[in-house]
């Protein structure tokens, strides 16, 4: 049984944020379905990812209510985030967030205090991440763009991209593979790098 | 001890009411808990025999160290808004401190982002 316990004990070790950690920064990877958030977080996080789901209210457009009140329903919003210790005392943590307009309550929740965003987009499907892009200028978050190449997807020119998605000058993209730990990591450290320079 | 096959059933999940989980409590109002603020559990906190069993579920995961109140829900499966109230009552009762994120206004902190640069160049040699 000792073999067990202890082996909960080191496990617990990986589970745990360290006592000493005093600060807490999030970045948001923000992109549509599918584009490859949770894969990103996934290859950098030292945890694995965890996904929790919020309640969030809607309002319905069924004509079924007499009262005549706003019908509201209630759905859940799942997220996906991961962490990782940046020094004794430093924690970062990735939120994973969807990009529809109807989530814009957990956008709120989530954008406040965050460092920025790095946006995740697919080049063959530049028009599905307006909505998202609408969301972080709207929520003023700072953001760096991540053209993520899956396998086999032919390089689009970076400036094209550019143009497509109405990029600010300012705005860093930068392509990656984001089933690459390093390339992920890389996509990280240009937005880290871009929200430093807007400092000066 | 006899091999079970596993129910396909999560009672903490749609079978009990999030409101039947937290008592009737609404929302705490304030952002005392952010999803990055750290929880753990108290030193004296160990009479739970009156908590429901979400609550000494959430506390029992935090009397092994510190997690951020998402990391609780995640490993709990609960709904953060629900893990925020349980959360919450925890700490009134004295079984659950708290570590809240230094400030709201990171983004402008230059010290700040200097180091999650370092630490990200360091970790991953990029």
């Amino acid at each position: 049984m000792y073999s067990s316990a202890s082996r909960l004990d080191s496990e617990r070790d990986d589970v745990y944020v360290d006592s000493a950690v005093r600060t807490l920064a999030k970045v948001l990877v923000v992109g549509h379905f599918g584009v490859g958030k949770t894969t990103c977080i996934g290859s950098i996080s030292e945890i694995e990812p965890l996904r929790t789901e919020e309640l969030i209210t809607e309002a319905s457009t069924g004509l079924d209510d007499l009262s005549g009140t706003p019908h509201k329903k209630t759905t859940t919003v799942a997220m996906d985030f991961g962490r990782l210790t940046l020094s004794d005392e430093l924690v970062l943590y990735m939120f994973g967030t969807p990009g529809q307009e109807r989530f814009k309550e957990l956008w709120e929740d989530l954008s406040r205090g965050a460092l920025g965003a790095l946006v995740l987009v697919d080049p063959q499907r530049l028009s599905e991440s307006f909505p998202v892009l609408d969301l972080v200028e709207r929520f003023d978050l700072p953001y760096a763009i991540g053209v993520n190449y899956f396998d086999g997807t032919r390089s689009y020119p970076l400036d094209e991209i550019r143009e497509a998605l109405n990029l600010k000058e300012e705005t860093p993209i930068v392509p990656c593979d984001v089933r690459d730990q390093i390339s992920s990591a890389r996509a990280l450290i240009t937005l880290v790098t871009y929200l430093l320079s807007r400092l000066d | 001890m006899t091999d079970e096959p596993e129910l396909d059933l999560d009672l903490t999940g749609e079978l009990v009411r999030p409101y039947v989980i937290t008592n009737g409590r609404d929302l705490p109002s304030d952002n005392s808990f952010s999803v990055i603020t750290l929880v753990t559990a108290t030193e004296g906190a160990r009479d739970t025999r009156v908590l429901g069993p979400e609550a000494r579920h959430v506390l029992e995961l935090c009397s092994g160290g510190f997690l951020s109140v998402v990391e609780v829900a995640g490993h709990t499966k609960l709904p953060l808004g629900v893990v925020r109230i349980l959360l919450a009552d925890l700490a009134e009762s004295g079984l659950l401190t708290t570590r809240a994120p230094i400030s709201h206004s990171q983004r402008t902190d230059e010290k700040l982002l200097n180091n999650v640069l370092i630490g990200l160049k360091a970790r991953f040699g990029a």
